[in-house]
């Protein structure tokens, strides 16, 4: 079962993405040999600790990567069918927002401050969809309204929302066009636990409401189950496991994700201590060849320091870890069953 | 808004009782008066203290200073003592010339400087940056009556394209008006490339991006108007600074502007004519500096908030 399964046309194919950044301390290798899928109307969960490449991988998406310092190189980078790698500006210009969109992390800073917010929705649309400022304005106060905002505050600033509000803002701006790839960076991060709440509500309707495909990147792993169908975990710079949300959370394989979750507090028995991974992630500018989690690994030996491959382990379940080579290998997080 | 206007225009009083306070006693400080300058060379003593008990220039220093103050409150500058005409008339004469050459040099400065900074700040450390600022230190640096004989030299001497002093058309003003300008274009690309470098960073530019909005736009719109604040600062108070009349660039080509009156006025110790015009340098600075307040709430709907409470 060592063969991936072919999504009938995916959404999103990446297929070997590389993005370095060059500065003057060195090449920091942000993003190493990335492939990833998203099939229509799925979400996918991007989970990984800060500075494992999550939102670099999202800007490279929407060819975003701020050039120079960075360097952006895929062999395969296809939004519906469309190679986003060999287009023109002009043509970046015309999917972004209109067939992939980002949310991104702090509202606070996301949305521009001398402009109101209606008139940044209402930009969004008259860009895209062929319509007059007049008519983009009446669908930005529909957006507003959809995600529970009164229409009649289309007119009024950014610094005049809340922090949740200004995220649902953000939401809508990203959803004006109906994109058929949704990408959320950690999108309630910068926001208060009740809120978190009420905006995870509101994407997971609007994606329901016009199957938008999704990638959610957070360190949370409760949004990642509460929202997503497959789950890719990163690690400098690379998938180290992915499958669906049963096969990631339930039947762990790979020692990083066994660590995320040994990291998690358990509510059920307050007095037991946290078991944090040992160790930092490795310098960016200075990977180990081989798998990048090894200096960190409590199950690593000599193998562990050749390049990694990718093993199959059912039709939607891979890890990037050799010591199941060994006769016998598990980890001991117990799987549920 | 209109209280807070009104508030600031109020305030504008104390500070001009300050001025003309501080600027009529130190003309009276200055050795010598204007009856030195007037009287003829074999004047006795009594015509000379005729002509300053005519001139009003006798009596306590204080007392010639409120009776001043009293007539400045009700709108009369009083008459200049050595042109013998009314000082208002004579300020309001020469201040079309100087308005027409503060105007040029900011178009000048403007179109220079707000295209030179952007670039710079979106080449960031590309040779057009270094370009840049090497001619943005140039403007600042070069002494302005250097660079305007310089200007006469090749444009008006070597090349004959224009003329070398005097007012009238428009030939006479493209000469002042780059001398003057060039060195407020300096500072105005200084300040456009950091305000725009710091803005290029903000998060909001990256929202704009990824809802597909072009790079032209991104910049003219999205950054340009989150940079306006500092410029619209610095273009004021450069502004302001030229609407009190630039001397040397005015001797130099004989412009007939508030600077060299000024100056004049100063030096013939006509104490009327040169607190007038001091003070009303002073009103159209600080109403300057009142447009440009009222100028960020139209940019920045933050502070237009803020002058509403």
């Amino acid at each position: 079962m060592n063969e991936p399964v072919k999504n009938d046309a995916p959404v999103l194919n990446i297929e070997n993405l590389n993005v370095k950044f060059v500065t003057e301390d060195g090449v920091v290798r942000a993003v190493n040999g990335l492939d990833l899928q998203v099939g229509k109307g799925k979400a996918l969960g991007l989970v990984g600790e800060t500075g494992a490449g999550k939102t670099t991988t999202a800007l490279s998406i929407l060819r975003l990567v701020p050039d120079p310092p960075g360097v952006v190189d895929c062999e395969k980078l296809e939004l519906n069918g469309k190679d986003i790698m060999g287009m023109s500006t002009h043509e970046l210009e015309q999917i972004r927002g209109k067939e992939v969109s980002m949310i991104f992390q702090d509202p606070m800073t996301a949305l521009n401050p001398v402009f109101t917010v209606g008139d940044q929705i209402a930009e969004s649309i008259h860009l895209h969809e062929n319509v007059s400022m007049v008519e983009a304005q009446k669908k930005a106060v529909e957006m507003l309204e959809l995600v529970g905002i009164p229409g009649d505050r289309a007119g009024e600033y950014p610094h005049q929302f809340s922090g949740g509000m200004k995220q649902r803002v953000v939401i809508s701006i990203a959803l004006a066009c109906h994109p058929q790839l949704l990408i959320a960076d950690e999108p309630t991060t910068a926001l208060d636990v009740t809120i978190q709440a009420q905006v995870l509500d509101l994407m997971k309707e609007l994606r329901t409401k016009y199957d938008t495909s999704l990638i959610m990147i957070t360190h949370d792993l409760g949004i990642v189950a509460e929202i997503c169908d497959e789950v890719a975990v990163m690690y400098a710079g690379n998938v180290v496991e992915k499958g669906t949300l049963e096969d990631v959370f339930n039947h762990t394989l790979h020692p990083y994700t066994e660590g995320l979750f040994n990291s998690l507090p358990n509510i059920n028995d307050r007095k037991a201590m946290l078991k944090p991974i040992p160790g930092l992630m490795p310098d960016p500018t200075d990977l180990p060849e081989g798998c990048p989690f090894y200096p960190r690994c409590q199950y690593a030996d000599e193998a562990c320091k050749k390049p990694q491959q990718k093993k199959y382990v059912s039709d939607t379940h891979y890890i990037r870890c050799c010591a199941y080579d060994r006769e016998g290998f598990h980890i001991e997080r117990k799987e549920k069953t | 808004m209109y209280r807070y206007i009104l508030k600031r225009i109020l305030m504008m009083i104390p500070v001009l009782i300050a001025v003309s306070f501080v600027v009529y006693f130190l003309m009276d400080l200055a050795p010598g008066d204007i009856i030195s300058s007037m009287a003829p060379q074999d004047a006795t003593e009594a015509e000379i203290e005729m002509m300053r008990e005519e001139l009003g220039l006798n009596g306590p220093l204080i007392q010639r200073y409120f009776r001043y103050l009293g007539n400045l409150l009700k709108g009369d500058m009083g008459m200049s003592l050595s042109l013998k005409r009314p000082v208002a008339e004579v300020f309001f004469e020469r201040f079309p010339a100087t308005l027409q050459l503060a105007l040029a040099a900011t178009v000048v400065a403007v179109v220079i400087a707000i295209p030179l900074g952007i670039a710079a700040a979106t080449h960031h450390r590309s040779f057009l940056d270094g370009f840049s600022m090497v001619t943005a230190m140039l403007g600042v640096s070069m002494p302005g009556f250097w660079l305007a004989l310089l200007l006469i030299m090749w444009f008006s001497l070597g090349l004959k394209w224009f003329p070398s002093g005097g007012s009238g058309d428009f030939k006479h003003l493209v000469l002042p008006s780059l001398a003057l300008g060039a060195g407020q274009a300096g500072t105005l690309t200084r300040i456009t490339r950091s305000s725009m470098l710091d803005v290029i960073r903000q998060d909001y530019l990256r929202t704009a991006r990824a809802k597909g909005v072009s790079e032209k736009q991104v910049i003219r719109k999205h950054a340009l108007k989150n940079a306006l604040i500092p410029i619209i600062t610095v273009f004021g108070s450069t502004f302001g600074n030229l609407l009190g009349g630039a001397v040397a660039i005015e001797t130099v080509f004989s412009w007939p502007g508030i600077g060299r009156l000024t100056v004049s006025a100063v030096n013939t110790r006509d104490i009327t004519l040169a607190t007038g015009c001091i003070i009303m340098f002073t009103v159209i600075l600080t109403v300057t500096m009142l447009l440009v307040d009222i100028a960020y709430a139209f940019v920045d709907p933050r502070i237009k908030a803020q002058y509403t409470k």
